[in-house]
């Protein structure tokens, strides 16, 4: 009841929209405001040397956009061969990035109530890129914080 | 602030420059009129300016100069106080211009100190000027006349886009323009201009600057005056001012026309007998075109840069009291504004320094006999789509003894290393951040930011820099630089299906190179060399350079690929190469894994036989005076890039230098010949000529590098050892090798030496000579026994995987290969087994807590488990910030190791910081270095050391820790 409440009355200050998307079956959200567009990546072209979570640049409507594999980033398994993978589009200090993730969900409204800070056995590697977790009905949704996927420093971790 | 204002001080600002550099031109040559008229022009136009638009301080100040200037005009006596009063004079219309510029209004203040300085000189020479001037006869008029016209006169140095402004100007003023008229901006332009005629002038008939000729020695500048005024006429208003803003928006829009028409070129060329052929051909020669075009606008003069140095250069001649002779050639050299602006800071910096400490003080000159007065000359020319520009002064050159001095004072490399460099070598360091040989700091330079920064800057724009210095003679510096920054033209390759952009700009030429061929891929000991007409040309793989793997699904095309129609004979052979170098490329690209099998003993095949089999295509790289080629697959066409940069995520990685999208859509990275040649300059040590000057990123590497003795054993692969651990090298007869005790020995100088193998024992000769490297500790002498030695390198030590087997410290690259590098403490240990027990003598090493700072990861690696051996429990920091952490986070230890030469805090510092604070006050410290100059140990010692200790004296070291732990003892 309570939570109800306060969902209706603090719609704009308690709650956030978050764009969900799937990496490994785990529920991630982005904050709305952060991505640009959601694409499929297409003709990515490596970068030797690059870090190893980086998937390489490819071509988005003329701009060059670097992408993320953000199942590499997080120490998963790549996906199966054949397997579809989506990528969002964000932006940051004027440069184009993708991050590829598996599937694409829906836009979420969450309210503060249910935000908890990352768990303490949370793996390090996740850690460094979530800024928290909320607690949904059935599924718990990570948090990813943009700025610290794209940190330069927090690659070694994931490599 | 209204258009009016912010026109009038674009353009004064303007004008000021063009005062500075005449004015200075002008104390040189006094009885150039028309230099004279050109100043006198342009302040009396800022004085008819200000009184227009009511700025009384600029117009009394400028009218002040302009008596003054009247006066020589006439023909007084031109005085260096009075042409420095004038100087002074700008500056403060400058000053005030500034304050205009921030606030809208002239700032509250009074120039009367300079006004009654400029009118006292007016009022003093005004007389005999009268009288030394038979030949002024030429009335006001006449002297007023080529004052309005004179507009027309394109300053000397002439300035496409710019000089418009002045054409625009006297365009206005040749049309009569009526007093209290509409003002919008332009006409306010005109009005200001013909205020500047003054009033009487603007009638005045156009022959009247005839006579000036009979008044002047020189005449140079009538005819041209009026050659610009009969020519400029009609056709005056031919240039307009643009925004610099719409250029580069323009710029922008081409830039993207020109990557559209590409793709739509690649899409034509896949269509046969396409009706777009004919109209798409048109709007490719178009967009050329119109490219072309677009960049002229953007190109200016690079004398716009110089403009302001003839100013500097005087009053820094008379700050540090030298005579100094700017001279200027090919001013008129065009390049792009962006490039323009980039280098207009480093030019001036290096100009000052020449001027500052390059030239000798009068003095001095006299003294070494060369003429009084010091030449400064600046020039700029073309050069293969480049722009040169060398500074060259007639001083005494550099002073190697000092540089030198100060390299070994910051530790940017040893004696050993300089000992082995050319002077030109040792010049380059000058380059390196930090480094200022100037004894005293100046005004204008010797603070210790310098040519590290001139390099950054033009290394930024895709240059180099470059110095060349004869003691005596004076130096010279060679800047190159890039005509332009956003599009280029680039080599499209390929190298393990993978394509990648080369700037055109850095390609000399293409050899296309096969087994059966004259261009065949040579290898000396691992290393491709070319023979390309009697020169031998290092080669670099790109697939290796850049880690490349080959994508698995690609070996199986190999078959058709070689029946392809003799059509596309480049395609194809591309491919059977590709298909053919795959099995190497695998092994190349698995580096990692190669390294790590090395480490665990397992010899890696050297694919020696199989470079030269392929039909693979080299691209002949010129990087500074440094060529050598990159070797791909194959080779597409050229096309014009549009250089994005890289993201910040991938903007480490220096062997790229931006991307870009081709005409078909997709992204590819391009290569930096400048990164490249860094690589190869690693991998090439010691191949180059020594007497050309090579690229100074050459340089960096030996910033920390270490001398390693390369030698093999056991197994084909490289191995390495710090050379200062090896106290001889020895060849010893097999015979004379005895076994004792199951251990060979040899009697050397008088004692048995043992000798130790590394690794199994298989390979041991039967006879001849048996390589041996000698290891002295203390008293006793250890050999170790080699196949073979291969060769001494400087390089980078960078341990980066470390080795569980015994008797190894880890792999390094050294000299592009993975290498080995072993652990001479095992095998002294296996030598002696008492090695260890010796220094367990020293009492509570068990739980003596040491911490070891250094920032070298291999002194790191290789003390540490010899501490750990010995008892200690250690702990390491990388810097001296990183062990102030550990004492911030409260850890606590006995005795502190640390390396006195490290990058950002040394040694010293870190000893000094630790003192000044109670927590780790007590704590004995113990340096380490490698120089053991007094007057270091002397530092130290006042920095709270209580040791000091050579960085390879192993024994030293261990005694002094023993000392240390031995009075903890006591003390507790």
């Amino acid at each position: 009841m309570s939570d109800q409440v306060s969902l209706e009355q603090g719609a704009d200050q308690s709650t956030q929209e978050y764009i969900t998307v799937i990496i490994a079956d785990q529920l991630f959200g982005l904050p709305i405001l952060e991505v640009q567009d959601v694409f499929m990546p297409a003709a990515v072209t490596e970068v030797p040397l690059a870090k190893r979570d980086i998937a390489g640049v490819l071509n988005l409507r003329g701009r060059i956009v670097t992408a993320i594999d953000m199942r590499k980033r997080l120490g998963l398994p790549p996906l199966e061969e054949g397997g579809r993978c989506m990528a969002v589009g964000i932006e940051s200090n004027g440069e184009s990035y993708g991050l590829i993730i598996d599937s694409v969900g829906e836009v979420h409204r969450v309210s503060q109530e249910t935000f908890e800070v990352n768990p303490a056995n949370l793996d390090p590697r996740w850690a460094a890129i979530s800024a928290g977790v909320h607690r949904l009905d059935g599924s718990l949704m990570v948090i990813i914080d943009v700025d610290r996927v794209l940190a330069q420093d927090e690659n070694n971790i994931a490599a | 602030m209204d258009d009016l204002l912010s026109e009038f001080l674009t353009e004064t600002s303007e004008s000021l420059d063009v005062v500075d550099m005449e004015l200075v031109k002008f104390e040189q040559e006094p009885n150039n009129a028309g230099i004279l008229d050109n100043i006198f022009r342009l302040v009396h136009t800022i004085k008819g300016t200000c009184g227009f638009l009511g700025l009384p301080r600029l117009e009394a100040l400028a009218h002040a100069a302009e008596t003054l200037m009247g006066n020589y005009r006439d023909g007084a006596p031109v005085t260096q106080d009075g042409v420095s009063l004038i100087l002074r004079s700008i500056d403060r219309i400058k000053e005030i211009m500034g304050d205009l510029e921030d606030t809208g209004a002239e700032p509250a203040g009074s120039d009367e100190d300079l006004i009654a300085q400029l009118d006292a000189i007016s009022a003093g020479e005004a007389a005999p000027a009268e009288q030394a001037a038979p030949d002024a006869e030429a009335p006001a008029e006449s002297a007023a006349a080529p004052l309005q016209t004179s507009d027309d006169v394109a300053p000397p140095e002439p300035k496409a886009g710019e000089a418009s402004l002045d054409e625009l100007e006297a365009a206005f003023a040749a049309a009569p323009a009526p007093e209290g008229m509409d003002i919008s901006p332009e006409a306010a332009a005109a009005a200001a201009a013909a205020a500047v005629g003054g009033d009487a002038d603007a009638a005045a008939p156009e022959p009247d600057s005839a006579p000036e000729p009979e008044a002047v020695p020189e005449p140079a500048a009538a005819p041209q005056e009026a050659k610009a005024r009969s020519k400029d006429g009609p056709v005056k208003n031919q240039s307009i001012r643009v925004n610099v803003e719409t250029l580069e928006q323009l710029m922008t829009m081409v830039s993207e026309l020109v990557l559209t028409r590409n793709q739509l070129l690649e899409m034509v060329r896949r269509l046969d007998d396409s009706e777009f052929k004919v109209p798409l051909q048109r709007l490719s020669t178009v967009t050329a075109e119109l490219q072309d075009g677009v960049m002229k606008t953007r190109m200016q003069p690079i004398g716009n840069a110089w403009q302001k140095l003839p100013r500097i250069v005087r009053d820094l001649a008379q700050e540090v009291d030298k005579k100094i002779d700017l001279q200027m050639h090919g001013a008129d050299t065009e390049l792009d504004r962006q490039v323009l602006d980039l280098i207009k800071d480093p030019l001036t910096h290096m100009v000052r320094n020449s001027a500052d400490h390059g030239l000798e003080s009068t003095e001095n000159r006299l003294k070494a006999g060369k003429p009084e007065v010091g030449v400064i000359k600046l020039s700029a020319y073309h050069e293969g789509g480049h722009i040169i520009v060398e500074i060259a002064d007639d001083g005494a050159g550099l002073n190697t003894e000092r540089v030198t001095a100060k390299i070994l004072e910051n530790g940017l490399a040893t004696q050993a290393e300089i000992e082995q460099m050319t002077e030109n070598q040792i010049h380059r360091f000058i380059f390196k951040a930090g480094f200022s040989t100037a004894v005293k700091v100046t005004s204008v330079s010797g603070r210790g930011v310098g040519m590290d920064v001139v390099r950054t800057n033009i290394e930024l724009i895709g240059g180099g820099v470059d110095v060349k210095s004869e003691t005596g003679v004076g130096s010279t510096f060679i800047i190159k630089i890039p005509l332009t920054l956003a599009i280029v033209s680039a080599l499209i390759v390929e190298s393990c299906q993978q394509r990648f952009a080369i700037p055109q700009l850095a390609v000399v030429e293409l050899v296309r190179t096969h087994q059966n061929a004259d261009h065949r891929i040579e290898m000396i000991n691992d290393t491709p060399v070319l023979r390309l007409r009697s020169r031998l040309l290092p080669l670099i793989k790109l697939s290796k350079l850049l880690d490349l793997q080959m994508p698995e699904d690609a070996l199986p095309q190999t078959a058709e690929a070689d029946e392809a129609p003799a059509g596309e004979e480049v395609a194809a052979e591309a491919e059977t190469s590709v298909a053919d170098a795959a099995p190497e490329e695998v092994q190349q690209a698995g580096a990692p894994v190669a390294v790590a099998s090395e480490a665990a003993g397992d010899p890696e095949q050297a694919p020696v036989a199989e470079m030269d089999q392929e039909n693979l295509f080299v691209v002949v790289i010129q990087v500074g005076a440094q060529q050598f080629g990159i070797v791909v697959d194959s080779v597409f066409d050229t096309e014009e890039i549009v250089v994005k940069p890289m993201s910040n995520l991938l903007r480490d990685i220096s062997l790229f230098s931006g991307n870009t999208i081709l005409g078909d859509g997709s992204v590819i990275m391009i290569i930096d010949p400048n990164g490249i040649a860094q690589s190869v300059a690693q991998v090439e040590t010691g191949t180059a000529d020594a007497e050309q000057p090579k690229d100074e990123a050459q340089f960096e590497s030996s910033e920390d590098s270490t001398a390693m003795l390369l030698f093999r054993a056991a197994s084909q692969d490289p191995k390495a050892v710090p050379l200062s651990l090896v106290t001889r090298l020895e060849e010893i007869d097999v015979a004379e090798i005895e076994r004792a005790n199951g251990c060979d020995l040899v009697q050397y100088r008088g004692v048995l030496m043992p000798l130790i193998h590394v690794g199994e024992e298989a390979q041991r000769k039967t006879e001849g000579l048996q390589p041996v490297l000698v290891f002295s500790d203390q008293k006793r002498s250890m050999g170790l026994v080699v196949d073979e030695i291969v060769d001494i390198v400087e390089d980078k030590l960078n341990i980066e995987i470390k080795a569980d087997a015994p008797g190894m410290i880890g792999s390094a690259v050294i000299k592009g290969k993975a290498t080995e590098v072993i652990d001479i403490g095992y095998y002294i240990e296996q030598a002696f087994d008492d090695w260890l027990e010796q220094r367990e003598e020293g009492p509570v090493a068990g739980d003596t807590r040491l911490l070891l700072v250094d920032d070298s990861a291999f002194f790191r690696n290789m003390l540490a488990p010899m501490l750990s051996a010995c008892g200690y429990s250690v702990t390491l920091a990388e810097s001296g910030k990183q062990a102030l952490e550990l004492r911030d986070r409260g850890a606590q230890f006995d005795i502190i190791v640390s390396d006195i030469e490290m990058p950002e805090m040394d040694g010293i510092a870190f000893a000094e910081t630790v003192r000044s604070d109670p927590t780790w006050r007590n704590i004995p410290i113990i340096a380490l270095s490698s120089h053991t100059a007094p007057h270091i140990i002397e530092r130290s010692h006042q920095a709270g050391f209580v040791d000091f200790v050579g960085k390879f004296d192993r024994e030293g070291l261990m005694e002094s820790i023993k000392d240390c732990s031995k009075q903890l003892g006591a003390a507790a």
